[in-house]
């Protein structure tokens, strides 16, 4: 049954991402985008994280597809004739050779590692949004503080990029 | 039981499609797309790791990832307004203001 969700929403996305890339209207990309960031989602919940789940829902889709919709409703783009670079068979050979013979490994290796101490038996007993919250506020609160000030950084330059420049005062003075 | 190899397959199969859109397509706001779709693609890396070596850290630095994520948009369609507001263009071979 797990199989069946991970072929599903495994391939679902790979398909998303690959119309994202390839799709003519920006729009469409967008919506394609949409469909392979909700299946990664799914993904997320097949390995027993929930709240990234929730996080992946309400930040990605509700937030950022959002406003990536609403620049390209803002701007109004035409759609241009050549929308590839012109360049792009050089890098899709090498790039499909490349990438199949890295799945080619991936495969194969059995990926063999120290285990930490969240099993998933602990991390089911009291939930997932339990154990990420004691993890990031103790061990980890240094990297969620800088975070925040990232944000803030990210919030500042946001605005004061897209503000209207104001007109000089030279030019205030001659009308 | 879904082996660790077929999440990493997944995840590097998602990171090559959004590498390959980077660097072929010509819109800008197509190319942050591809940049999101890499981003989601570690995402699903670390956190099978997390939970295939048990550990918490992965999905720490996945939600961390999700926060850059957001904030890498919004710099970035700030950018595309201002650009859009002087030359009518969101075509990255035009954007050349700073190459000497």
């Amino acid at each position: 049954m797990v199989l069946v969700f991970f072929a599903y929403f495994a391939l679902i996305s790979i398909a998303a991402g690959v119309l994202t890339v390839t799709l003519r209207h920006p729009v469409h990309c967008a919506l394609a985008l949409l469909a392979l960031l909700t299946h990664v989602s799914g993904l997320f919940i097949l390995l027993n994280a929930e709240f990234l789940w929730a996080v992946q829902v309400i930040v990605y889709v509700g937030a950022i597809l959002v406003l990536y919709l609403f620049v390209l409703m803002l701007l109004n783009l035409k759609t241009d004739e050549r929308y590839f670079h012109p360049s792009a068979l050089y890098f899709l050979g090498p790039a499909v050779l490349g990438a199949v013979y890295v799945i080619f490994l991936l495969m194969r290796s059995p990926f063999g590692g120290a285990k930490g101490n969240a099993p998933a038996s602990a991390v089911l007993l009291e939930g997932d949004t339990y154990a990420v919250g004691i993890k990031m506020f103790s061990d980890h609160l240094l990297q969620f503080e800088i975070v925040g000030i990232f944000l803030l950084g990210a919030i500042i330059g946001a605005i004061v990029l897209a503000k209207t420049p104001k007109p000089l005062d030279a030019e205030k003075d001659r009308l | 039981m879904i082996p660790l190899s077929a999440y990493v397959a997944v995840s590097a199969i998602l990171f090559m499609t959004g590498l390959v859109g980077v660097l072929v397509r010509r819109n800008f706001i197509i190319v942050l797309m591809s940049v999101e779709i890499m981003m989601n693609a570690a995402n699903i890396n670390l956190v099978a790791f997390s939970h295939y070596l048990e550990s918490m850290a992965g999905q720490l630095v996945a939600l961390f990832i999700i926060a850059i994520a957001a904030g890498e948009a919004a710099v970035g369609l700030a950018i595309i307004i201002v650009v859009f507001r002087g030359k009518i263009s969101t075509n990255v071979d035009e954007m050349n203001l700073l190459k000497w």
